[in-house]
C-alpha cells in the first residue's frame, strides 16, 4: 500500500478523493461512449440497438450516477481553479466546497425526473 | 513548517551550534535544475499540464454540461436519442465543432488525470511504465476513432 494515503482528512482531502474517483469513472465511461457513438459508421440499426440499452431502467440509474459524477467533478473543478487563481481561494476552500455541494444537490434534484422519469414510467406504468 | 526542521548535526557533541557565526550548510531545493537533472525534468511539461487541466476544465464545464442537458434532459431525455437525432445534430457544423472540441479536450484532460493517478499509486517502475503505455494507446485510439467518426459521418449510410 502507498504510505500516507490519509493526509489530513476533512473537506480538503475528501473533496480531493472524490475528485479523483469521479474523474476516473467519467473517463472510463468516455471510452465506452466514443465506442458506442462510433456505431453510427456501421449502420443506423447497429447504433439504435445499442442506444436502446441506454433507455432501459437499470442503465437510466447508471446515467443518473454519471450525471452525479460529472456535476461534482465540474463544480469542484471550478473550486480547484478558484483555490489556485483567486487570492482568497485557499482561505474560503471549505465554504466553496459546501457551496459546491449545495449547487450539486439542487441540480441533482432538478435532473432526477428528466433523467429517471422514463425508467419510473416503465417500471410502474404510466 | 520551519519549526519542525532540525539540522541533522544539532545536538551532537563537539559541533558548534548552528547560528549566525556558523550557518547551516546550504541544501539545494530538490526541484532546482542542474546539469545533472534527468532529461525529463528539464522542461516545463508539468507546469503546462497543470495549466491545461484548469483551462480545459473550465471549457469542459460548458461543453459537457450542455451536452448532458441536450442528450439527457431536454426534449424527452435519452428516449429521443437515435441515429436520426445524431444525423440532425451533425448536419450543423456548430455541433460538429462542439463535439470534436469536447472529444479532444475531455480525452486529453482525462488521460492527464489518469497519468497523475498512475504516477501516484503504481510504485514499481515497470508497472507504472506499462500502465501509462496502455493509457496512451487507448487514448490515441479513442481520439482518432472519434475524430474519424465526426468527419466521415454519412447520414445516408443506408
Amino acid at each position: 500500500m502507498p504510505a500516507g494515503t490519509l493526509y489530513r482528512g476533512r473537506e480538503g482531502m475528501w473533496s480531493w478523493v472524490a475528485h479523483r474517483v469521479t474523474g476516473v469513472l467519467v473517463f472510463f465511461f468516455l471510452f465506452v461512449h466514443v465506442l458506442d457513438t462510433a456505431l453510427v459508421r456501421v449502420s443506423p440499426e447497429a447504433y439504435d440497438q445499442t442506444i436502446a440499452v441506454y433507455k432501459t431502467p437499470l442503465v437510466a440509474f447508471m446515467e443518473y450516477g454519471l450525471v452525479a459524477a460529472v456535476l461534482f467533478h465540474a463544480l469542484n473543478g471550478l473550486r480547484v481553479v478558484a483555490v489556485d487563481f483567486w487570492s482568497k481561494g485557499a482561505r474560503y476552500q471549505k465554504q466553496m466546497l459546501w457551496t459546491v455541494m449545495a449547487v450539486w444537490g439542487l441540480l441533482m434534484a432538478g435532473a432526477a425526473w428528466p433523467v429517471l422519469g422514463h425508467a419510473f414510467r416503465e417500471l410502474f406504468g404510466s | 513548517m520551519s519549526t519542525e526542521t532540525t539540522p541533522a548535526n544539532s545536538g551532537t557533541t563537539g559541533e558548534r551550534p548552528i547560528g549566525p557565526d556558523n550557518p547551516a550548510p546550504v541544501i539545494e531545493p530538490p526541484r532546482t535544475r542542474t546539469g545533472r537533472s534527468p532529461r525529463s525534468t528539464r522542461t516545463n511539461f508539468e507546469l503546462h499540464g497543470w495549466l491545461f487541466m484548469r483551462l480545459s476544465g473550465i471549457l469542459l464545464v460548458f461543453l459537457v454540461l450542455g451536452h448532458l442537458l441536450i442528450q439527457l434532459v431536454l426534449d424527452g431525455g435519452v428516449s429521443k436519442v437515435s441515429f436520426a437525432f445524431v444525423a440532425g445534430r451533425w448536419a450543423s457544423p456548430f455541433w460538429q465543432v462542439w463535439d470534436l472540441l469536447m472529444l479532444w479536450l475531455a480525452m486529453l484532460h482525462g488521460a492527464n488525470g489518469l497519468r497523475t493517478i498512475i504516477n501516484d499509486y503504481a510504485q514499481r517502475d515497470n508497472t507504472r511504465f506499462w500502465l501509462k503505455m496502455l493509457l496512451y494507446t487507448a487514448t490515441v485510439f479513442t481520439i482518432l476513432l472519434g475524430t474519424l467518426v465526426i468527419f466521415t459521418f454519412d447520414p445516408n449510410i443506408r
